[in-house]
């Protein structure tokens, strides 16, 4: 099993999700988080004072995928989120060694 | 007695159709009465709705206005500096404020005549309002005593105690308010413009009185308590520009019952004020976008609210003395006079006005104050005569240069008042009680450490 958390572009959202739903993934965790990557914030004016903001608002999905749906779901979240400018985005995978579904415990790939 | 009810409908018809003089004159005499009634009870009723719309500037208006330009660790302590004043001072001012500022006194401080508010009540008083009762006088006023030791927070925001807030507020509004504003509007005040004062200063509804006063004192509070941590450096943009945006709609709208309501009747100066109010704050809006545009590129929310806040300011002591015309070239100047207070001179010389109540108010009341002294017209306002009834020329445009001498005058009373009293004020408070909360609270937020709750329980990450 591996766990794929991509950062991706708030406004990419829905067309990365009907990317995933596409090739057959179920699940997803959304997050609203900040952060930046190689992209330079904006500034902001209030009442003449200059504000620097660095910590641009970004979207992070969270998905856990049995191996072999791994590489399409990689593929698809990258090109729904590609515009090919600074600020598309990163995804990150790693390896999960159990899931756990609460509500009858089974465990393994039939838990996702 | 004029505020009697009126005769009960069918009275008159009652009367004889035919009769001696005595009888005409005497039915003459009753339907003058009830003229004088009317127009008391229309007065009246003006008034009221004023008093209350002046109150809405305080809560919600400037609580709103100024808990959005906080951070949000922030925004409760900061309405509740606004709301405090609608309690504390709310007393003060029936115990010994009204008596202080408008009580039979010296030139420079109402006497202790009307303390308790002895003497205060339906009979009105003709030196101030004839046609409305003097506890009407007395109510209206009060809303001005409350916003004005209200527009100071903005000054000293997220960084000053409680406590020593409201004590600071009580020495201020007897030390500072009531001085001035017996000065300026009480009976025989040294600036008075109506009942003979030494040097008249025009100030119809509180350049001086308020916003000078309060503006200039907050001026006094940012450089005493010195920076919030991490001013400039650390970035403290405004939480909710929604709520300020809302706040300062709503000031606008009260502002109506302070300016329009400084007629003290609902007659046609009223209207004036009314027209002229509306037309600074509209012109002051678009001179504060238009050199952020320039300056910025952009027209931002917060700058269109904030020149119409400042615009307000300007117009304040001139809405009833000036004609549209003027209004419009007031609000201009104050619009661009005060956005490049808060956005150049406040970045130069480093003090933490936290809110800009000094680049809003202190600056903008002075503007206007001076500006009412070149555009006061005794067409709108024949405020002026000689000893034979002949209106006098009001402002410089027509004529009367003295009349910036006064006003000048005005200003400078009205700020060594506030830097003197301001700073003997906070000395005290500061040996007493200590003014501001310690670092850990600052950063803490006000929120937590001086009323133990939160402002945003159910917070949403964004």
């Amino acid at each position: 099993m591996t766990k794929i958390e991509a950062i991706i572009r708030t406004s990419k959202l829905d067309a990365v999700k009907d990317a995933l739903h596409e090739i057959g993934v179920e699940g997803m965790t959304v997050l609203e988080v900040r952060g930046h990557g190689r992209q330079k914030g904006h500034t902001e004016f209030y009442r003449g004072q200059e504000y620097t903001v660095d910590l641009i608002p970004k979207t992070k999905l969270e998905l856990v995928l049995a191996d072999e749906l791994v590489e399409k779901a990689v593929q698809a979240i990258a090109n729904a989120a590609r515009t090919g400018k600074i600020g598309d985005g990163k995804i990150f995978l790693s390896r999960v060694d159990d899931a756990i579904r609460i509500r009858n415990e089974e465990r393994g790939e039939t838990a996702l | 007695m004029l505020w009697a009810q009126a005769p009960a409908p069918g009275l008159a018809a009652q009367q004889p159709a035919t009769g001696s003089q005595g009888v005409q004159s005497e039915r003459i005499a009753r339907l003058e009465q009830q003229v004088a009634d009317a127009k008391f009870s229309a007065d009246n009723a003006w008034m009221l709705v004023c008093s209350a719309l002046v109150l809405m500037m305080t809560g919600p208006g400037l609580a709103l206005f100024y808990g959005g330009l906080v951070r949000k660790k922030n925004v409760l302590a900061t309405m509740m500096q606004s709301f405090a004043m609608m309690a504390v001072v709310t007393v003060l001012w029936a115990i010994v404020g009204y008596s202080l500022s408008f009580g039979a006194g010296n030139s420079f401080i109402g006497g202790v005549h009307n303390v308790f508010l002895h003497g205060v009540g339906a009979q009105p008083d003709a030196d101030y309002a004839a046609t409305i009762p003097a506890q009407t006088f007395m109510i209206y006023q009060l809303m001005f005593a409350i916003i004005t030791p209200a527009l100071i927070t903005g000054a000293f925001a997220e960084r000053m105690k409680f406590s020593a807030m409201v004590v600071f507020m009580v020495l201020w509004s007897a030390v500072v308010y009531s001085p001035m504003a017996h000065m300026v509007w009480g009976k025989g005040g040294l600036l008075n413009a109506s009942l003979g004062g030494r040097f008249p200063t025009l100030d119809f509804a509180g350049g001086t009185v308020v916003h000078v006063t309060s503006g200039v004192s907050a001026l006094v509070c940012a450089l005493y308590l010195g920076r919030r941590i991490g001013y400039p450096k650390s970035p403290m943009p405004p939480h909710s520009v929604v709520l300020s945006f809302i706040g300062a709609c709503l000031l606008w709208v009260g502002w109506f019952g302070f300016n329009a309501g400084s007629a003290l009747n609902a007659g046609s100066l009223a209207t004036s004020a009314f027209v002229a109010t509306h037309f600074g704050a509209a012109a002051a809006t678009i001179g504060w976008c238009a050199a952020e545009w320039i300056r910025n590129g952009k027209a931002s929310a917060l700058g269109a609210v904030s020149g119409a806040v400042a615009g307000l300011v300007a117009i304040t002591p001139a809405a009833g003395f000036v004609g549209p015309m003027a209004a419009l070239a007031i609000g201009l100047i104050a619009g661009v006079f005060c956005y490049l207070m808060v956005a150049k001179v406040k970045a130069r010389f480093g003090y933490d006005d936290s809110l800009d109540a000094f680049g809003v108010h202190g600056a903008g009341g002075t503007i206007g104050a001076l500006l009412t002294g070149i555009f006061a017209s005794s067409a709108v306002n024949p405020i002026f005569k000689d000893a034979h009834g002949n209106t006098l020329a009001s402002g410089v445009i027509e004529g009367n240069f003295r009349q910036l001498g006064n006003q000048f005058v005005g200003v400078v009373i009205a700020w060594l008042l506030a830097v003197v009293g301001t700073l003997v004020i906070l000395k005290l408070v500061d040996v007493i009680i200590g003014l501001r909360v310690s670092e850990e609270h600052e950063i803490q937020g006000l929120d937590l450490s001086q009323h133990g709750e939160e402002g945003y329980y159910f917070e949403v990450s964004a």
